[in-house]
């Protein structure tokens, strides 16, 4: 990944389950290595299940600051926004990762922020797409989800990242396959892919194959996910 | 094969169902079953004939349900155990009055409001009953997300058969875990419908659905008459899956997200010498009696794994009439058990490590 066109703010916005929250915490963590401060804001106010706060440790430990409501993970089930969101999208000497919600349902607490981010001017807003989703299976399909999200947010989205994977069993075959995938989403969108994302193991064999290619590793997961056959 | 997607259980049970054809889905949203409900809310619309409606209440969807499930159509509402709580006197009703539906249960820790963490602890709720009157649900316990769309057709398909509600009991780390599941279309049979309230067109006598009884005799044969149908569920429809039981001195006994922590657990005892295997319900009623009693006469101890106090192992321990000893291990509460916790539990079954 190229670090030349890194923004001050960088949001991942997208149909639920794509993988948002890991691909979020992957760049922050990339992002870490070029620049001096920066902080991951989670919004996810949907899902109490799956949350950039499991990946506490890695983050601190790697110096990303993060940012989540101070009731995520406790014993108060309320959607609440943490109230330092505003200080890193003003604070211009940090670079902020935004993590949003699924949908355009979570796209909504996006909104909340809408006018500062525009005003700010220097952001991306990226749209995390995954082919093997059922509801994002095909190019029209994941342009109503995109069409969905921009109008619950008032924002547009500036570049895609293509997360295709279908979990442990995914193959360097399936990343290929969704190359024409996220070009033809990227056409009828008007807009460029930003990366295509592959899980560590994979990386070297496709680096050469797809352009902006980033390797990541699944931080966002629970030990009851853990698959036995 | 069809090709693979990446679904969450909750997502697959939803797409199953109007795979199945379910064109009716009534519903309320509650933690960590909500996105049965906004799953069915995007692609029911979309699906020829498809209803999907928001309730005003748990109590209202299920009565929604009932409506439906009067006309002969498939139909499905789902919830998390307080939810379920509520409507189990639509549950009771649709048992009343022989219909057919699916049920979801995506557990969560109870009792009373509880959290929003994963746990068994509805098994009594769910097989023994789960409303007043003498009546059974047929209870289906998926353990992985391809399961569940398998579970989806099986339990349309007993309902039907039977006329009797059927629960698949989920819980919440099933229902939002994503795994590769091929959607492929299983079979739901066509049972006779006669009794379906469709419109007599003038051409025969009125269909009545009803569930009171005013004649105590009346009521209890139709009592009779349902149990005799039970006990043919019993000997008939009992599913299971057995794992290295073969030469097993010690079985466990778990269902859903417990069973996959369990078979983890017994591969490292296994890779220990230790003679340790499985027998995992997939029906929780009818539950798998007879395998256990014959298992009874050849292992040791059982161990029963649960994310719940100690409910099904009851089960375990009528199945085998006490034949053995049943050791429990248990989280709950929105806990889960750890594989070093159920290792643990083979180690004391077996006397110590080998």
């Amino acid at each position: 990944m190229d670090s030349r066109g890194i923004k001050r703010i960088t949001i991942f916005s997208g149909h639920y389950g794509s993988g948002k929250t890991n691909v979020a915490v992957n760049y922050a963590l990339w992002l870490r290595q070029h620049r001096e401060k920066v902080s991951i804001a989670d919004l996810d106010i949907v899902n109490p299940y799956f949350r950039t706060k499991d990946s506490m440790a890695v983050l601190t430990e790697r110096g990303v600051e993060l940012i989540s409501s101070e009731y995520a993970n406790s014993n108060v089930d309320v959607p609440a926004l943490p109230a330092e969101t505003y200080g890193v999208i003003q604070n211009k000497e940090i670079s902020a990762v935004i993590d949003v919600g699924g949908d355009d349902r979570g796209a909504l607490a996006l909104g909340r922020y809408s006018e500062a981010i525009k005003e700010d001017g220097d952001y991306e807003l990226l749209f995390v797409i995954n082919k093997f989703r059922p509801l994002t299976r095909n190019a029209d399909m994941t342009l109503e989800i995109m069409a969905e999200i921009e109008h619950a947010c008032h924002m547009k989205f500036t570049a895609i990242v293509n997360d295709s994977n279908i979990g442990d069993e995914t193959t360097a075959e399936d990343i290929l396959s969704s190359v024409a995938y996220a070009n033809e989403v990227s056409e009828k969108a008007g807009i460029p892919i930003k990366m295509t994302t592959v899980k560590k193991d994979l990386y070297e064999e496709l680096s050469d194959k797809i352009e902006n290619l980033m390797p990541i590793e699944l931080y966002v997961r629970q030990s009851w996910a853990e698959r036995n056959e | 094969m069809s090709e693979k997607v990446l679904m969450k259980g909750n997502e697959a049970l939803a797409e199953a169902a109007i795979m199945a054809g379910c064109k009716h889905y009534f519903g309320y949203p509650i933690t960590p079953q909500t996105e049965v409900a906004a799953y069915m809310a995007k692609k029911m619309p979309k699906t020829e004939g498809g209803v999907f409606l928001q309730a005003e209440s748990e109590i209202a969807a299920i009565n929604m349900v009932i409506g439906v499930a009067s006309t002969g159509k498939r139909v499905m509402t789902s919830s998390s155990s307080p939810g379920i709580s509520l409507k189990s006197e639509g549950i009771s009703y649709l048992a009343g009055c022989d219909l057919p539906a699916l049920i979801i249960n995506v557990q969560r820790g109870g009792p009373g409001l509880g959290g929003i963490q994963p746990s068994q602890s509805d098994y009594f709720q769910a097989t023994k009953g789960g409303g007043h009157g003498d009546f059974h649900l047929l209870v289906l316990a998926p353990n992985s997300v391809q399961e569940m769309v398998d579970m989806v057709f099986k339990g349309f398909d007993l309902a039907e058969k039977y006329r009797m509600p059927a629960m698949i009991l989920s819980d919440g780390t099933m229902g939002q875990m994503m795994e590769p599941v091929s959607l492929e279309k299983g079979v739901v049979n066509e049972y006779d419908k006669s009794w379906a309230l469709t419109g007599t067109k003038g051409e025969r006598k009125p269909n009545i659905v009803n569930s009171l009884y005013i004649a105590p005799e009346e009521l209890e044969k139709l009592n009779f008459e349902r149990y005799e149908r039970y006990k043919k569920i019993e000997a008939e429809e009992a599913l299971y899956e057995e794992y290295l039981m073969d030469d097993a001195e010690i079985c466990i006994v778990a269902y859903g997200v417990a069973s996959r922590v369990a078979k983890n657990a017994i591969d490292q005892a296994r890779a220990e010498g230790i003679k340790v295997g499985m027998i995992r319900p997939i029906t929780l009623w009818p539950f798998p009696k007879k395998v256990l009693s014959e298992a009874a006469d050849k292992v040791n101890k059982f161990i029963s794994v649960e994310l719940s106090m100690g409910q099904m192992i009851e089960d375990i321990e009528l199945a085998i009439r006490c034949k053995k000893e049943v050791l429990l291990c248990n989280r709950t509460g929105g806990m889960i058990t750890t594989t070093e916790d159920v290792l643990n539990k083979i180690y004391e079954a077996n006397g110590g490590k080998n």
